[in-house]
């Protein structure tokens, strides 16, 4: 970097890092749940698009935020059950499955939020957390955020509690590690994956109701504008483990950040703005790579059964 | 325990099949088969592969649901439906195939077994109380993975009994154990009988069940064609009641004296990369023409390696290591090792050894394109390719309607003779060949261990990877065994016998010393 960093850049940078970064760990944490037992839903973008729609219609109409974010979140694990259905009971390849619902997400939405394109909502106010928030310089960028924020570090802690702490946790792991042994040893193997792709559903349901009433408080068609494809990739970089997920997330939010100021500011910079543009997702990747690149971890993490179908033998 | 002593008084079964019969769409599996267990009976069930007993297993297990029949439970009709309800009646399996999740600790292993919500502190308590008490030792807090394959049996055995059943499901148990660890196996297993708790012991190694087993019932084709009591019978007799027939007995030359070296390792040593594979360290061995020399061990302890080395699947560093017809091949890829003169069986049949969704016309083709010149100026020649085919599935004795169907519509077993029979055809000079009759039945088995010997005679080099001792007795000239990525010396088969190469199993061969103090316990 060229230009000076000034003190008083960082809390907005930090904070803006933040704030772009949350749809994405929150998407991407669902996702994380969905897959670790043995589901891949590709259509995160669609359930995302689909959420935010519903979100900002329930906002508007009820005049309040929770019922938009529940809405989203109904909306999202709809969408999901609908994928559940297709992959789970009927059998359908998950990857195509995902696909279709994605491009169908993106394009219900569109249509639906046709008659609220342009309208904007009042913006969510922030909720400075006493005494944290007072910290010099980082107390404003992390204890000064929107409630939604807050949510998202405690569904991570509460995931990875979840997943590695308790029972319902381990019988997931073992669901998408071998979905045949699993069986065998007495477990209902595809009402697990329902309830699993349903909690990704609904997360990334609220993923996308952050966009709408959050991030940007206005419907338009393309809003959610390829985040559900990160969440994916993350989720994969960060070998499914939920903190790896975090840090990839604001890594990404940071690095988008990082160079929109770099291009807002002005600088005589010899980069090409598109290469500036796909910082983030170079960085991204090439960190998750890097820090997760033992493949002990991978095939420690990674789930066996990871979109494969499978039915028990009647 | 009471109320089972009460019950044997009584002289109610614990467990009595009657008329159970089970269709799939196209076969029969089990059809009207009779079978009762008495409480602390250890039955056997023995058959042929694809005699319906891993089916009837399924069925008492509540895996898979019975078409039609009766069973009852200590008197009582039941249904499982599902392996818990069976767990809840106080039936508990050790699966052939462990049904064990590799990425999670033994004691979360056990916990998801479990009823109720054991901590799983206290839980690796009574994991430990337990494998003290029947001789099982297995340590709850490594993860699966790391454990070798007795130790995941004893895993899966400590996980049942730790529900205290009154009826246990051995399905083929000891086809991955070495023969010492067979003999704690057996006691383990006459302990848990004598404290009432009734066996169903599934296996079709006939000396096992006349050492182990009360009673025996035989199933052929899904129905039920002898029961017997063990120590009265012969194994020529079972054999007779298992297959239908008299068991055939090999013809063997002496071998060949000084062949030339077909196939020489020189000090093969090469990291695995996989996480969970096993490092090859120093392997020493050469395989002259007209010899078989076998690899024993008990699997994943470097065969898979070995075997991807050998192929040419993997490459290795230093070209020298392997020599193939007195050529440097560790760099040479599969099909130029092929053109050496070495033809190769893999351990997996679908995916390594053929093409799931080809026919057998192309299988054939992807291997013997070559040797049997089914290509003309780049062409395939179709004709020549079914003819080859047509060959092998009558020589062989494979069951396919025709050349023409697709590899995966075949059985395991079936398949097996098909790529032995294709590999065998060629004439190779060197035949390398992993487990040659893994999941073959009886018969057919004979047929393809004659045929290994006979190409020996004729001048081949053969090395055969195979974890049934008995198998490598009846066609090897000399053993060797792998044991935790090392090989043994090869010993000439005629003067040393199954103790012996047991011992070496884990290990422990004469100068195998050095390494022994962190080699981990095969057994």
């Amino acid at each position: 970097m060229t230009f000076a960093m000034d003190a008083s850049l960082v809390t907005p940078i930090v904070s803006a890092s933040i704030v772009a970064g949350t749809p994405l760990v929150i998407a991407a944490l669902g996702e994380l749940v969905t897959e670790k037992s043995g589901v891949l839903n590709l259509g995160v973008e669609g359930m995302m698009a689909i959420g935010a729609v519903t979100g900002f219609v329930a906002a508007q109409h009820s005049g309040s935020t929770i019922i938009g974010v529940l809405a989203a979140m109904v909306a999202g694990a709809a969408s999901a059950l609908a994928f559940a259905i297709l992959v789970l009971d009927l059998t359908a390849n998950q990857v195509a499955s995902g696909l279709a619902l994605a491009i169908f997400g993106v394009g219900l939405a569109a249509f639906a939020g046709k008659p609220y394109e342009s309208v904007v909502l009042p913006p969510v106010r922030a909720l400075p957390i006493p005494l944290l928030a007072d910290i010099p310089l980082l107390g404003p960028a992390l204890f000064d955020q929107q409630w939604l924020v807050y949510f998202s570090w405690a569904l991570c802690a509460g995931v990875a509690w979840f997943l590695y702490r308790s029972r319902a946790g381990l019988v997931l792991r073992a669901v998408g590690e071998s979905p045949a042994s699993a069986h065998a040893v007495g477990y209902r193997v595809i009402r697990i994956r329902y309830f699993a792709t349903m909690f990704g559903g609904a997360m990334a349901g609220i993923a996308g109701a952050f966009l709408s009433l959050f991030y940007t408080p206005m419907w338009s068609e393309g809003l959610v504008a390829g985040r559900g494809w990160i969440a994916l990739a993350l989720v994969v970089f960060g070998t499914w483990r939920p903190l790896r997920v975090l840090v990839g997330a604001y890594l990404f939010g940071g690095v988008l950040i990082a160079q929109l100021f770099v291009q807002g500011s002005g600088l005589p910079l010899e980069i090409p703005p598109q290469l500036l543009s796909s910082l983030p997702y170079i960085a991204t990747v090439a960190v998750l790579v890097i820090i997760s690149r033992n493949p002990n971890t991978i095939r420690l993490n990674s789930p066996v059964s990871l979109g494969q179908p499978y039915r028990p033998d009647a | 325990m009471e109320d089972a002593v009460a019950a044997a008084r009584a002289g109610v079964p614990r467990l009595d099949l009657r008329r159970i019969r089970k269709v799939y769409p196209t076969v029969i599996a089990n059809d009207g088969i009779d079978l009762a267990v008495a409480p602390g009976e250890i039955h056997a069930v023995l058959g042929e592969n694809g005699a319906g007993k891993s089916t009837l297993m399924k069925i008492i297990y509540g895996v898979t649901q019975r078409t039609g029949g009766e069973m009852y439970w200590e008197g009582e009709p039941v249904e499982p439906e599902n392996p818990a309800h069976a767990r809840s009646l106080g039936i508990g399996m050790v699966f052939q195939h462990f049904a064990l999740f590799e990425t999670l600790t033994v004691a979360e292993n056990v916990a998801l077994a479990l009823p109720g919500h054991p901590g799983l502190r206290e839980l690796a308590r009574r994991i430990e109380t337990m494998s003290a008490r029947y001789g099982l030792p297995v340590d709850p807090r490594r993860l699966v993975h790391a454990l070798s394959v007795g130790e995941r049996q004893r895993v899966e055995i400590i996980r049942c009994l730790l529900q205290h059943p009154k009826l246990l499901i051995m399905d083929e148990p000891t086809s991955v154990l070495t023969p010492q660890a067979v003999a704690k196996l057996f006691e383990t297993l006459r302990r848990i009988a004598a404290e009432g708790c009734s066996i169903l012991y599934i296996s079709h190694k006939l000396d096992e069940i006349q050492e182990l087993c009360h009673a025996a019932t035989v199933l052929r084709a899904g129905r039920v064609t002898g029961t017997f009591t063990p120590s009265r019978e012969t194994p020529q007799s079972m054999a007779r009641m298992m297959i239908g027939k008299d068991l055939p007995a090999y013809e063997r030359g002496a071998a060949l004296a000084g062949g030339e070296p077909r196939l020489r390792l020189l000090g093969l040593s090469q990291a695995s990369d996989d996480p969970f594979g096993t490092n090859l360290e120093d392997l020493r061995l050469s395989v002259c023409a007209g010899e078989v020399v076998g690899i024993a061990g008990v699997s994943g302890n470097g065969q898979r390696e070995l075997l991807r080395m050998i192929s040419g699947e993997r490459m290795i560093e230093d070209a020298a290591q392997v020599e193939i017809c007195g050529i440097p091949a560790g760099r040479l890829a599969p099909g130029r090792r092929r053109r050496l003169g070495m033809c190769f069986v893999p351990e997996e049949r679908l995916g390594r050894g053929a093409v799931p969704q080809m026919s057998l016309i192309e299988n054939a083709l992807l291997t013997a394109a070559r040797t049997m010149r089914l290509v003309r100026r780049g062409l395939i020649d179709f004709a020549a390719a079914r003819r080859f085919a047509a060959a092998c599935v009558a020589r062989f004795g494979v069951k396919a309607s025709g050349p023409g169907v697709a590899a995966q519509s075949l059985s395991g077993g079936n398949l097996q003779k098909f790529i032995m029979g294709r590999e065998i055809m060629q004439e190779p000079k060197l035949l390398v060949v992993a487990q040659p009759t893994w999941g073959v039945d009886v018969g057919a088995a004979a047929f393809i261990r004659q045929s290994i010997i006979d190409l020996r005679s004729r001048g081949c080099a053969v090395v055969v990877i195979s974890e049934e001792l008995d198998e490598l007795f009846e066609v090897c000239d000399r053993i060797a065994v792998i044991a935790a990525g090392r090989l043994s010396p090869a010993k000439p088969a005629s003067s040393t016998d199954v103790e012996e190469i047991g011992v070496w199993m884990s290990g422990m061969w004469p100068d195998a010393a050095a390494g022994a103090a962190e080699m981990r316990n095969a057994a």
